[in-house]
C-alpha cells in the first residue's frame, strides 16, 4: 500500500490510464492534431470525427442528443454560460432567480455577478440534512422568475436533490431550470430525453477524465437559448467560441465511455467501501454524520468529530489526501459555508473530514483509514480541555468564553 | 501549510500534557480561547514556597502551531519565578517555533494563557 492515500476523489480524480492513451493519440504530428474547424483538409476531418465521437459518447452517458452537448473548458465555465446566458437572454421577461446556499462557488458567484447587473436573486436555504425543501423552493418561486439553478450532487456533502420534481415545477411555469451535475455524471443515472431539465453543466475530470474540459447540455426541445459568453470564431454554434481542444475532448468521451459501462458496478464496491468506513467509526464518540445518508452518492463521507480541532486533525492524518470542507476554500480558516448552511456549529464544521472513494480505493486503504483515524482522535482527545469538560459534563455552551 | 521542524516535534511528541487539581492552593489554572475560534488552551502552573514554579501542565484545544506554542511554554516556566514567568513574550515564542503570521496569533494566545495561571495563583493566596 502506497502512503499517503488518496481519498479525495471529488475534488478530482487521477486520469484512467485508458482516458491517457486515447489523448496521446490527438496531439503529435503523427497522431490526431487537426483543427476540426479545418473544412479543407483530412487533418481537420479526421479531428472534427473524433470531437464528434466525443460528443456522442458524452450524451449517451446522460441520454440526450449530442448535438444538445456543448464543449467548455469545465464545470465552472458551464455554470457562467448556464446562469449568465440565460439571464441575459431572458431578462424582458424577468430579473429573478433562485438557487441555494450550498451550491459551488461558480453558480454562487455567478449569481453575485448578476445581481451587480441589476438581478434579485433569492438563496435558499437547505434543510438539515442537506436537502431543499420543495415547498420553500415552490413558494421562492414568482412571476419574474426566470432561472433557477440547484446543483444535483453537493461538492461536499454528497446529498441528491431531487431535481425530476423541480424541473417539472419550473417547467410549469416557464422557468429555466440549471442543474450543476459535475459532481452526479457518472455516478448516478442521468436520463435528460425523459426530464425537463433545461441545461446541466458537466466536468471531465472528477470522472477519471482530464481537467480543463467540460460540457453544458443545453435542450433543444424545447429550445433553451442562451447569450454567449466568449466570442470569437462562432465554434459550438456560437454559443462558445474558442478552437476545440480535441486531447481534452476526446479524453472527456472515452472517460464518459468508461463511467457508463462501469457505473453500475463501480457504485456497488464504492458503497461496500463507503459502509466498511462508517462502521470503523462507528465506535468513536461524538461523531456527526453531516448530510443526508440515504440520499447521497456511494462514494462520499463526511463527518465531524467532536471536540477535536480541524487543522491539527488533517495533520494528524497527513497519511491522507483528504478535505476538510471544500478544496476551494480550505485555503482559508474559515469553516465549511456548505456545513454553516446545513446548521453545523463553526466548531463541528470546522473538525469536518470529507471522504470521498474512487476507482482506485482498496479495502486495505479503507482499514488504514480506519485506524489512523482511531489513534489521532485519541491522541487529539487526550490533548483537549473541551474533551476533559465533555467527559465532566460541562455545557460547552454554557461558558462564557473569552473570543478572539 | 508547512510547519517547521520545531512545531512539528511538539505536535508529534508533546511536552506535559496532563491536568492538576485546579482547587490546589498551590496550582494556578488559565483557560482562554473559545471553541468558535478554533483554539483553547488551558495552562496549568504548580507553584512551591520560593515562589518558583515547579510544575506545568497543558492541555490544548487547536492547529498545530497552538498545541507546540502551549507545549513550549511548559517547558519555558519550569525552574522560572511568577515575575520571571510573566515576562515571557509571544514574539519569543513566535521566533523560537518559526510561526508563519498567520498564526501568530497561536503565540499570543500561550501568552495570555500563563499570565491567566499566574493570575489565578496570585488570586487565591
Amino acid at each position: 500500500m502506497k502512503l499517503p492515500i488518496y481519498l479525495d476523489y471529488s475534488a478530482t480524480t487521477p486520469t484512467d490510464p485508458r482516458v491517457a492513451e486515447k489523448m496521446i493519440e490527438c496531439l503529435t504530428l503523427e497522431g490526431n492534431f487537426g483543427n476540426p474547424a479545418s473544412r479543407s483538409h483530412s487533418f481537420g476531418w479526421a479531428a472534427d470525427d473524433a470531437v464528434e465521437l466525443a460528443r456522442k459518447q458524452v450524451a449517451d452517458l446522460v441520454n440526450c442528443d449530442p448535438k444538445e452537448i456543448i464543449w467548455t473548458s469545465g464545470a465552472t465555465e458551464s455554470d457562467n454560460l448556464a446562469i449568465k446566458g440565460a439571464a441575459h437572454f431572458y431578462q424582458k421577461k424577468g430579473k429573478h432567480i433562485i438557487t441555494c446556499k450550498t451550491e459551488h462557488k461558480a453558480v454562487l458567484d455567478s449569481c453575485r455577478q448578476l445581481e451587480r447587473e441589476g438581478f434579485e436573486v433569492t438563496y435558499l436555504d437547505p434543510e438539515s440534512n442537506g436537502l431543499i425543501d420543495l415547498a420553500k423552493l415552490e413558494e421562492a418561486m414568482r412571476d419574474d422568475t426566470i432561472l433557477v439553478s440547484i446543483m444535483h450532487v453537493n461538492n461536499e456533502i454528497g446529498v441528491i436533490q431531487d431535481i425530476e420534481t423541480i424541473a417539472e415545477l419550473t417547467r410549469a411555469r416557464g422557468i429555466i431550470f440549471h442543474v450543476d451535475a459535475a459532481q452526479s455524471a457518472g455516478k448516478i443515472d442521468i436520463d435528460l430525453k425523459n426530464s425537463k431539465v433545461d441545461l446541466m453543466s458537466f466536468s471531465a475530470h472528477k470522472i477519471y477524465g482530464p481537467k480543463g474540459i467540460g460540457a453544458l447540455f443545453v435542450r433543444r426541445k424545447p429550445r433553451v437559448r442562451l447569450e454567449a459568453q466568449i466570442h470569437g470564431g462562432g465554434h459550438e454554434r456560437g454559443l462558445r467560441s474558442g478552437t476545440l481542444p480535441v486531447h481534452q475532448i476526446v479524453g472527456m468521451g472515452e472517460a464518459f465511455r468508461i463511467a457508463k459501462e462501469e457505473m453500475a458496478e463501480e457504485n456497488v464496491r464504492f458503497q461496500a467501501l463507503r459502509d466498511r468506513l462508517e462502521k470503523g467509526f462507528s465506535d468513536i464518540e461524538e461523531t456527526y454524520i453531516n448530510g443526508d445518508m440515504d440520499k447521497r452518492i456511494t462514494g462520499n463521507l463526511n463527518i465531524s468529530f467532536n471536540y477535536v480541532e480541524g487543522e491539527s486533525l488533517i495533520m494528524a492524518i497527513k497519511d491522507l489526501a483528504v478535505s476538510s470542507g471544500s478544496a476551494c476554500t480550505s485555503a482559508s480558516l474559515e469553516p465549511s459555508y456548505v456545513l454553516r448552511a446545513i446548521g453545523r456549529s463553526d466548531e463541528l464544521a470546522h473538525s469536518s473530514i470529507r471522504f470521498t472513494i474512487g476507482r482506485f480505493t482498496t479495502e486495505e486503504e479503507i482499514d488504514y483509514t480506519i485506524k489512523l483515524l482511531h489513534d489521532s482522535i485519541d491522541k487529539l482527545r487526550e490533548l483537549s480541555p473541551l474533551w476533559d469538560m465533555f467527559k465532566e459534563g460541562i455545557d460547552l455552551d454554557s461558558v462564557k468564553w473569552a473570543a478572539h | 501549510m508547512a510547519y517547521s521542524d520545531k512545531v512539528m516535534d511538539h505536535y508529534e511528541n508533546p511536552r506535559n500534557v496532563g491536568t492538576m487539581d485546579k482547587e490546589d492552593k498551590g496550582v494556578g489554572t488559565g483557560m482562554v480561547g473559545a471553541p468558535a475560534c478554533g483554539d483553547v488552551m488551558k495552562l496549568q502552573i504548580k507553584v512551591g514556597a520560593n515562589g518558583v514554579i515547579e510544575d506545568a501542565k497543558f492541555k490544548t484545544y487547536g492547529c498545530g502551531s497552538a498545541i507546540a506554542s502551549s507545549s513550549l511554554l511548559t517547558e519555558w516556566v519550569k525552574g522560572k519565578t511568577l515575575d520571571e514567568a510573566s515576562e515571557i513574550k509571544n514574539s519569543q515564542i513566535a521566533e523560537e517555533l518559526a510561526l508563519p503570521p498567520v498564526k501568530v496569533h497561536c503565540s499570543v494566545l500561550a501568552e495570555d494563557a500563563i499570565k491567566a495561571a499566574i493570575k489565578d495563583f496570585q488570586d487565591k493566596q
